[in-house]
């Protein structure tokens, strides 16, 4: 089991001071420089204690938000690569749907993975709906433009012996040949994250690691959708270390601080979906049969808690996110409790993607939660035998 | 507003592309191309564009229960689709009359040939970017929700309002292509297309702009801007109208139409 060890890099200072968006068209005349170079600086000393804790990392990117000051995933993981020493370095996700340039996303991961020492994970996704405002990238057809991307840096990744040409729908060269090639071989670990069982099977299909966030115990029939797609193409059964999980994590000695960490860290899911309305759902983004059902008012529950109840991450109390699995907290023994509780009904599941630290929580009591965590959780996890599902309904 | 017993809408397959069209009246062609928000065939304008004229107004590629071939994705692809249907139509003389978006493949189709054009009308048209690189000319539709989007279309956003959940589900995916379809094709360059405005001096048929004045997606001078780009273009703003005057003043609107068409002008 890997636990990777994730922070959005939040501007919380901005939080209390918007007119309902603190993404896309929050004026950035509330970014004080000074305040960012703090924060990204102890994000940064975080990373690295997880890094000797025997954590792993992972990043990711987004747009103009107070949420998420990396905006450039390659900068994090660039400086990482340099000052960690053995943690694996997962960018989740690299929005590719919404990048004009792969061959740049190429060079720059071979790059990230030959300083690392081939320590990279690299997370591919289409992007988040409200940042097509920001790229201006056509939102229609986004599927099609993150399978040529990945399809073209993974052939810029694997080809060795000379340029090669390629003149596709989104994206034309004629002489691709990528210096440095990557460290791992043939190209380092390919992961995606999916809410629909379509592209869950899609996933499984190709083998890559599939995560999911957000979902609580509405996340097996993904994890099964998966498992269907990966026995289409090959006998047996996916391991756990094809699945991927965001949970919320607030440890602490005593159950009362644990509480009091989790209330701040669910300020990611608080704070994640205050956007300008008109921005959270562009054209073309979800299919027009989803779109219907939004128009006629008809959305499914998406986060499920264990007895079966619907709840609202974004407006939940911290009992019914423990409850759904959203959120990790408690003791280290109650927290080791719910995490393998949860990997049971997943049938597996094999990296905790670990928010660690998230809005308005601090270094030290991040340093604390990690340290917590590192020392008397993830052992206990690395030792756990997980379970296999030697067979879905369907395949 | 829309009548059951109508017969289903008729279809008419170009170049293997099956679209959704209405045929209606007797007389001179007239080819309608609606904006994106699609098309309403009860629509009081149809009525009255049939009633002097053979109207014929499919549903755009890939809007309401029109096919969506893969390969398109500019307004050029509509543009010579539609060359095709007249071709395949044999049409002759035919009034061209586009809305917004459909104003904009008309102008795209005038630019290519007029061989089977008699007349233009372009109504609150969109395709060119006249202002500099930092001027909004086109309001930024997908930055706001439906309801302010009523707001600086119509001069009455009321008559707009739709209940979705009232709706035969038919429709309601109909409105999701059309919003899809919209943005497949504009998203970016943003409602025009920058090679457009250096073309229009091709257009060599009579040309009409009309214009809803109280549109607030397009202003005054953006369409007086467009109509200079047409060598002898006329422009007549409709009042109490926004950016559908079709929709807004459907009898106005077809009586400026077939006035132009006919050389009677007011």
């Amino acid at each position: 089991m890997r636990v990777y060890h994730f922070s959005e890099q939040p501007y919380p200072p901005a939080w209390n001071d918007h007119e309902g968006s603190l993404r896309v068209n929050l004026p950035n005349r509330k970014c004080d420089p000074k305040v960012a170079a703090d924060l990204y600086h102890r994000y940064y000393d975080e990373w690295l204690l997880a890094d000797e804790l025997g954590l792993d990392i992972m990043l990711n990117e987004h747009h103009q938000t107070a949420t998420c000051m990396s905006s450039t995933v390659v900068v994090g993981l660039s400086v990482l690569a340099r000052q960690t020493k053995r943690a694996r370095l997962l960018v989740l996700g690299y929005p590719i749907g919404h990048r004009p340039d792969p061959l740049r996303v190429a060079e720059e991961l071979s790059t990230i993975d030959v300083i690392s020492r081939g320590r990279l994970d690299m997370g591919f996704i289409k992007g988040v709906p409200y940042e097509f405002a920001c790229s201006n990238q056509n939102p229609v057809g986004v599927m099609d433009r993150f399978w040529e991307a990945h399809d073209f840096i993974l052939k810029a990744m694997t080809s060795h012996d000379a340029p090669f040409n390629w003149e596709g729908k989104y994206f034309h060269y004629r002489q691709v040949n990528i210096w440095p090639r990557p460290w791992q071989q043939p190209h380092p670990p390919v992961w995606s994250t999916t809410g629909s069982r379509g592209n869950a099977r899609a996933l499984g299909e190709r083998g890559y690691v599939m995560a999911v966030l957000g979902t609580g115990y509405n996340t097996r029939p993904l994890y099964d959708a998966y498992r269907e797609g990966w026995a289409s193409k090959r006998s047996g059964m996916p391991g756990p270390d094809r699945f991927g999980y965001l949970g919320l994590l607030a440890v602490a000695s005593n159950e009362e601080e644990a509480r009091r960490r989790g209330e701040l860290v669910a300020g990611y899911l608080r704070s994640g979906g205050i956007v300008h309305p008109p921005f959270r759902n562009p054209p073309g983004y979800l299919s027009v049969e989803d779109n219907a059902r939004m128009l006629r008012g008809e959305t499914p529950p998406r986060t499920l808690t264990k007895d079966g109840r619907a709840i609202d991450m974004r407006k939940a109390s911290v009992q019914d996110l423990i409850d759904a699995s959203i959120l990790f907290c408690g003791t280290p023994d109650q927290v080791y409790g719910q995490i393998v509780d949860f990997i049971d009904y997943c049938g597996g599941m094999g990296n905790l993607l670990s928010m660690g630290q998230a809005g308005f929580l601090s270094h030290e009591d991040t340093v604390d939660n990690l340290t917590l965590f590192g020392k008397e959780v993830l052992p206990r996890l690395k030792e756990y035998k997980q379970p296999v599902v030697e067979a879905t309904a369907a395949a | 507003m829309s009548v059951t017993t109508e017969q289903p809408p008729a279809q008419i397959s170009v170049g293997g592309i099956k679209v959704e069209t209405i045929e209606r009246g007797r007389g001179r062609p007239l080819l309608f191309l609606h904006p994106g928000i699609g098309i309403d065939r009860a629509a009081p304008v149809l009525d009255h564009l049939a009633e002097r004229a053979r109207l014929i107004a499919p549903t755009h590629p890939g809007f309401g229960a029109s096919e969506q071939p893969p390969e398109f994705d500019k307004v050029d692809d509509l543009a010579y689709f539609y060359l095709d249907l007249m071709d395949q139509l044999d049409l002759k003389d035919a009034v061209v009359v586009g809305v917004s978006l459909g104003g904009w493949i008309a102008a795209e189709i005038a630019v290519k040939s007029t061989a089977r054009i008699s007349h233009l009308v372009l109504a609150n048209a969109v395709g060119i970017k006249p202002g500099s690189r930092e001027s909004r000319d086109i309001a930024d539709i997908f930055a706001i929700g439906e309801k302010e989007f009523n707001e600086i279309a119509f001069a009455d956003p009321a008559i707009a309002a739709r209940d979705y959940k009232a709706m035969p589900p038919a429709d309601v995916l109909a409105a999701a292509r059309n919003r899809e379809a919209t943005a497949r094709y504009a998203w970016s360059p943003y409602f025009h297309d920058p090679k457009l405005k250096g073309r229009l001096h091709r257009i060599r048929v009579p040309t009409l702009f009309l214009w809803g004045a109280q549109d607030r997606i397009l202003s005054e001078d953006y369409g007086r801007a467009f109509c200079a780009a047409i060598p002898g273009a006329r422009f007549e703003p409709i009042e109490r109208a926004g950016h559908f005057p079709h929709l807004e003043q459907p009898k106005l609107f077809a009586d400026r139409v077939f006035a132009f068409a006919d050389g009677k002008q007011p």
